[in-house]
């Protein structure tokens, strides 16, 4: 989205403001806005830990140029690993480096191969990989727990203040997503994200000027999968209990539609993209079984008639009265297209 | 020994099924990039529409058999080409991708929601007689998979390569701006080749769906098994599809056997990862030179 540079600051502080009010209770200033139920809060952090895992993918895929297959496994590497470190009685800030760690090791053991010999080969070595570690998840029971998952993961507490309630939790999430959101924004900022987008936009001039285009592609990889297993670590004590269901192929396949939906190598795509992915189901409710059967059909549409995603219809609707603006270049948040 | 040889039997018929989705799989890339990830639902769906002829309709089986592979023809042959394939095709991979992945996800709810979410039974097109030859029993039915899968892919090759038209589809899927400058009809083999996958869709699910049942999930590993072979005999090769194809058949039923159940999946995959790794290029395909 492109927002005037001036209004850039405080459009993101009203934008924070309003998702760190989100769950409270504003009648008794006035206000009447009696915030967000417990379902509400918990489906706000399930959309912030959704979007830190399609952040991720969104790197990968938008900003340098691959695709990923095996983002839910990533997360349940991740939500695995911050379960039992957790069940063991570690404390979870390390459970959560040690879950995004992990997930960055597998993301570089899987890219290497991949990545030698052609880029559409990572899809299918990741789509490999997906059904590979839903197979460890299900089977190794003495581990994981095997279909039976594992139950009553706590959540963990923060300078003494637990983070059992739901709102509690939720902040803390949104404090996580807040960094990590800025991690990402500095990356693609930095001299590094913009090796990325060269890459994208021209392999052969990006290798020319003396880009290493298999280490860059490479990290990009294994960074967004590590945003991957940290949103799994936050996956776990969100839901409390995991089993193997949510980190198969089709919900990986999902992570793809959502972030290409929300608007591919757009900043603020994910958030959109998740938005979609997780209230869709809620407002579709009447519908029952049928919401992915219309998902998918929307999704489709918008591939043929608007392939930039929701971020870019709304800039194309746009279009024309930004014109008369003072200074369309300068944007909000970095977007792929220079 | 015996027990080997009826296991190597048994998977050179599910790979001779998986060769055929493999073909079409690599025929699309070759002549339109497409990477089609909805190719397993293509193999699941024909035999719903066999199911819808039979239970809606009452036609017999056989004919309900050619209504099936007409319409996978109409349906996920030519309306593919022209509704999903066509307005995306300029406009890069990533958005055909993601068109194929949720066309994959339409397929399978629909066959869901339509028909049903329980396994089907599905009529088989061999009489179920058991022959023992040497101590090494085989069903007739493994036999008549045999024979109709290689039946299929022989007279494809003959088409492929005695028929002007088929040349002429070879043609366009080397090198399409030559082919167009010899004049070649591009627009109109590229077609074919989407009406002759569907076709092989078609006939691979009615092979293999009276051996998994009719089940509205059953793309998924029917799909990565067709993109495995593929990979794994070479993915710009016809003949690397067919080898691939077998040679997962084989591996898929002697893992099931030997190693353990619930890690049948995984020999495939860990095949196509040791491929990518050692032989990229395929089995049998040629390394491209790079784009660089």
């Amino acid at each position: 989205m492109t927002i005037p540079a001036k209004l850039a600051w405080p459009a993101l502080a009203v934008v924070a403001l309003l998702l760190v009010l989100a769950p409270v209770d504003l009648t008794g200033i006035g206000i009447p806005y009696p915030g967000l139920k417990r379902y509400g809060t918990y489906i706000m952090t399930l959309w912030l830990v959704t979007a830190i895992a399609a952040m991720g993918v969104n790197l990968i895929v938008g900003y340098a140029g691959l695709e990923t297959l095996a983002q839910a496994a990533f997360l349940g590497i991740g939500a695995y690993t911050t379960a039992l470190m957790v069940k063991a009685g570690l404390p979870f800030g390390l459970a959560f480096a040690a879950s995004g760690a992990a997930a960055f090791v597998v993301g570089i053991a899987l890219g290497f191969p991949a990545l030698r010999v052609r880029k559409h080969y990572l899809a299918f070595v990741t789509l490999a990989f997906s059904v590979l570690a839903w197979l460890v998840f299900r089977n190794e029971q003495w581990l994981t727990g095997g279909v039976m998952g594992l139950p009553d993961i706590s959540r963990p507490s923060l300078f003494g203040i637990s983070l059992r309630r739901h709102v509690n939790f939720y902040w803390f999430v949104l404090a996580i997503t807040a960094a990590l959101t800025f991690v990402l924004w500095w990356i693609v900022r930095s001299p590094w994200g913009r090796a990325f987008m060269a890459l994208r936009e021209n392999p052969i001039r990006a290798e020319s000027l003396g880009i290493d285009v298999r280490l860059y592609t490479l990290l990009a990889f294994a960074i967004g999968s590590a945003y991957g297993g940290m949103a799994g670590s936050l996956y776990a004590p969100l839901v409390e209990f995991i089993d193997p269901n949510p980190f198969a192929l089709g919900p990986s396949l999902l992570f793809m539609l959502m972030v290409v939906v929300g608007g591919v190598g757009r900043f603020a795509g994910p958030f959109v993209g998740a938005a979609v992915a997780v209230l869709l189901p809620e407002w579709l409710r009447f519908a029952e079984g049928f919401y992915l059967l219309i998902y998918a059909a929307l999704v489709m549409a918008m591939m043929a008639f608007c392939p930039t995603g929701i971020l870019g219809l709304v800039e194309r609707l746009l279009a024309p009265r930004r014109r008369t603006q003072a200074d369309p270049k300068a944007s909000l948040l970095g977007e792929a297209k220079p | 020994m015996a027990d080997f040889l009826q296991l190597i039997i048994a998977g050179l018929a599910t790979g001779a099924i998986y060769a055929l989705a493999a073909i079409g799989f690599t025929l699309l890339w070759q002549t339109s990039q497409t990477i089609n990830f909805a190719q397993g639902e293509f193999v699941m769906l024909p035999a719903f529409f066999a199911l819808i002829a039979m239970t809606w309709f009452g036609l017999p089986f056989a004919v309900a058999v050619i209504v099936a592979i007409a319409t996978a023809v109409l349906l996920l042959g030519l309306v593919f080409k022209l509704v999903v394939v066509q307005p995306l095709i300029k406009q890069g991979v990533l958005p055909l991708v993601i068109s194929t992945i949720a066309l994959s996800v339409l397929l399978k709810e629909g066959a869901k929601d339509v028909y049903s979410a329980e396994a089907q039974p599905f009529p088989t097109l061999f009489p179920d007689v058991t022959l023992s030859v040497a101590g090494v029993s085989v069903s007739l039915a493994q036999i008549g998979v045999l024979v109709v899968a290689f039946g299929t892919i022989v007279a494809l090759q003959w088409f492929l390569g005695a028929t002007r038209t088929g040349r002429q589809m070879q043609a366009t899927a080397q090198n399409p701006t030559v082919a167009r400058i010899l004049g070649v009809a591009v627009e109109r083999m590229i077609l074919y080749t989407f009406l002759i996958n569907a076709a092989l869709a078609a006939m691979a699910s009615i092979l293999i769906s009276p051996i998994y049942l009719a089940k509205f999930s059953n793309g998924e590993s029917l799909g990565l098994a067709a993109f495995v072979a593929a990979i794994v005999g070479g993915f710009n090769q016809v003949r690397g599809a067919i080898v691939g194809g077998l040679l997962i058949g084989v591996v898929d039923n002697l893992a099931a056997a030997y190693v353990s159940t619930s890690y049948r999946q995984a020999v495939p995959l860990i095949l196509l990862v040791l491929i990518i790794l050692f032989r990229p290029q395929g089995l049998l395909g040629r390394a491209e030179e790079r784009a660089v």
